[in-house]
């Protein structure tokens, strides 16, 4: 009799732990004076986990607890959560490309009302090009920027110089294709340049769609007829998959922003275009690269300029009952404040940058960063993702269409092309598979 | 006697060392620093560094690994015993005293396990949202003890089978009564199934991602969920991952250990006739 006592005592302590591990513990929900943050798990983000308590929680008293994840599982937990208004996060860390989207789904607390109450904030600062991205159809700002980036040219300019090769500041995509030419072999294992080719709408698909950009080409006109069989879409496709498979970086189908950064770190390739946030991991005082860097504004064709605008910032979700708690959250670490914390505390090539044009004033962040800033703000201010190709939108976005359909399209179409990248197929063909499926997506549209 | 060669036991070996090796690596880089780790063709024997850990620990972020342990240990825990309160009297009631028409209930047990566990997601996302059990731990226990209740009774069911009839009879024939039998006579020869049982519920929701990722948010986030927010697109982490996914593993091999006696008795038992 006594064991089974002892058995059943030690259960009953058991599931009571359980149940208490479920309703206490961590950070409690309902207290008022604390919020939850879902994010994308970028370097930036590490830093403020880091940072929040003593410069943000003692002065405010409001306690931050934090969600991290990993960027597709965050897009699916965000819009888990915000779809069905659970609001389980009171903020969360969404992009350009779904801000509008939310916004107009009424997901998001509109931000003016909160602006116009916090002076401090200085949302003049903030730059054009990204709180414009941030804006709803309503004209209402929904999201404040954590970091802003646009996409841009880095080459090795000790490999230029030695090979005599000159980049102007805004080179044309045949001058690049016509360095990397040069450029590959180099060094032993050299390749020319590293250009995205894991299938992905924000992988492949975004500095491809930058490219079809200046070559003329778009995914859809403003009267929603899909043109990616035009010849433009196709021109520039060709280019892009020529180009990579010439002169690319080795394992091209598979290799995203984190492989081209390798690449670029171990000397692997001599140039990269990819996003402006990519420099200062490649000016970081451990990289093997740091100081043998230049830096030209994104290839063109026919456009002036074909940068992205990319930004990760911080929205309130609707259904949250702290609104104001969180308000005070954005303006901390939307605001200059938070990259003079940074800057102090982790060193000013680490700052959340490329969103306010204070911070390109900063003596001691320009000290740290002068090879790359100025090509960054110049490529940030330039971008225009109202109008980034050679004919009229029906959407906004420069390296996406900002419509929720497109992370499934863009997504399919890059797994085409990137095995156009591999060989298996032509980009030709992959591009009549693709027209099929944009066509569906317009016709949706085009019914209204 | 020299016993002979045999294929089988080479073979064998090789697949035990093929099972390991990945382990091993994931070991090894777990000791290596990151810029180490990222290469390629690996630095297998690049300088040694604690720096993966250091970040496990929350170096560099702040934030603590425990909770998210403590909540897989008592999601793991709580379900396992749950299960086996549960799967026992099942199983003794499927294999000793067969009821009626046992293996339509067997069937239908299997059954459960039949439906995609994905397709499931959306239902059960709404039934915790409704109910307001999101992000909170309780409610992993009971879906995890619903999912490894079949599994844990088929396996319990045919341990117990193995019990010879005539030791139940002589034991109904001294007087022993349901509950007597059950402590003095069921028990000691089903302790190594028992163990078997708990430890492969333990692994299953010990390993458990995908309801975790989407039921849990904030305070009821379990290990796998926060060995996932390791990854980043942008910059280095496989070191930090490859610690992390060590840490984690700890408590499965542990108990993989602990039971091993009985396990390898557990296993051998029949769970395959």
């Amino acid at each position: 009799m006594t064991s089974f006592t002892r058995l059943s005592a030690t259960l009953a302590v058991l599931l009571g732990a359980t149940a208490c591990a479920g309703a206490g513990g961590i950070g409690d929900p309902d207290d008022p004076e604390s919020i939850n943050v879902l994010m994308v798990n970028n370097p930036q983000m590490l830093d403020i986990q880091k940072l929040t308590a003593e410069h943000f929680t003692r002065r405010t008293g409001v306690k931050v607890n934090y969600t991290v994840l990993p960027e597709n599982d965050v897009r699916d937990k965000i819009s888990q959560d915000f779809t069905s208004q659970a609001g389980q996060y009171d903020v969360a860390t969404l992009s350009n490309y779904e801000v509008p989207i939310y916004a107009k789904n009424g997901w998001l607390e509109p931000l003016d009302g909160y602006l116009a109450a916090d002076p401090g904030f200085d949302q003049q600062d903030v730059l054009e090009p990204i709180w414009q991205s941030l804006t709803a159809a309503d004209g209402k700002v929904y999201a404040q920027p954590f970091y802003g980036e646009s996409s841009f040219l880095m080459y090795r300019k000790d490999i230029f110089a030695a090979k005599g090769i000159t980049l102007p500041e805004r080179p044309t995509w045949r001058q690049v294709a016509e360095a990397a030419a040069k450029v590959d072999g180099a060094q032993p294992g050299m390749k020319g340049i590293c250009l995205r080719g894991q299938p992905g709408w924000g992988q492949l698909m975004a500095p491809l769609t930058t490219v079809v950009n200046t070559f003329g080409g778009t995914w859809f006109t403003k009267d929603w007829q899909a043109k990616v069989d035009a010849p433009e879409f196709v021109e520039a496709t060709r280019f892009y998959v020529d180009l990579v498979r010439e002169h690319g970086e080795a394992g091209a189908p598979q290799a995203g922003f984190s492989e081209c950064l390798n690449n670029m770190t171990q000397g692997k390739v001599a140039m990269w275009y990819d996003a402006t946030s990519a420099a200062g991991l490649l000016e970081a005082a451990d990289s093997p690269v740091r100081g043998k860097l230049g830096f030209a504004q994104a290839p063109v064709v026919k456009t002036r300029s074909s940068g992205w605008l990319y930004t990760w910032a911080f929205a309130v979700q609707k259904a949250s009952k702290k609104h104001q708690a969180a308000w005070k959250f954005l303006s901390w670490a939307a605001g200059k404040d938070y990259e003079r914390v940074v800057g102090e505390a982790k060193g000013w090539s680490s700052i959340p940058d490329g969103k306010r044009a204070s911070t390109y004033a900063r003596p001691e962040y320009l000290k740290e960063t002068g090879s790359f800033a100025e090509q960054t703000r110049i490529a940030i201010s330039s971008a225009n993702p109202r109008d980034p190709g050679v004919q009229p939108r029906p959407a906004n976005g420069i390296q996406f269409v900002g419509i929720p359909e497109f992370t499934n399209l863009g997504t399919q179409v890059s797994q085409e092309v990137s095995a156009a990248i591999a060989g298996r197929g032509s980009v030709e063909d992959a591009l009549r598979a693709a027209q099929r499926l944009a066509d569906k997506v317009a016709a949706k549209y085009r019914k209204g | 006697m020299r016993r002979a060669w045999k294929p089988w036991g080479a073979l064998a070996w090789l697949s035990g060392i093929l099972f390991v090796l990945p382990v091993l690596w994931m070991v090894l880089t777990s000791f290596h620093t990151e810029s180490d780790a990222a290469t390629n063709p690996p630095s297998l024997f690049a300088g040694l560094s604690l720096q993966g850990y250091e970040e496990f620990f929350g170096a560099s972020t702040g934030q603590s690994p425990w909770p998210p342990l403590i909540n897989s240990v008592s999601a793991s825990v709580g379900s396992t015993v749950l299960v086996l309160l549960l799967a026992i009297p099942a199983a003794y009631a499927l294999s000793i005293r067969p009821v009626k028409k046992t293996s339509d209930v067997l069937f239908f047990f299997l059954t459960t396990k039949m439906l995609p566990v994905v397709a499931g997601l959306l239902p059960i996302y709404l039934i915790a949202q409704y109910s307001g059990l999101l992000d909170n731990i309780s409610f992993l226990v009971v879906l995890y003890t619903s999912m490894n209740l079949p599994i844990a009774v088929w396996l319990m069911r045919s341990f117990l089978a193995e019990i010879p009839k005539e030791m139940l009879e002589a034991a109904a024939l001294d007087g022993a009564g349901l509950v007597t039998t059950l402590r003095r006579v069921v028990a000691p020869v089903a302790v190594p199934g028992i163990a078997a049982t708990a430890l492969i519920c333990f692994i299953f929701s010990w390993n458990e991602l995908l309801f975790a990722r989407v039921l849990t948010g904030v305070v009821a986030g379990t290990a796998p969920v926060f060995l996932t927010g390791f990854v980043t697109s942008q910059g280095l982490f496989l070191a930090k991952m490859c610690a992390a996914a060590t840490i984690v593993s700890l408590p499965v091999l542990v108990a993989g250990f602990a039971a091993q006696d009985k396990l390898v008795q557990g296993l051998s038992l029949g769970a395959v006739k």
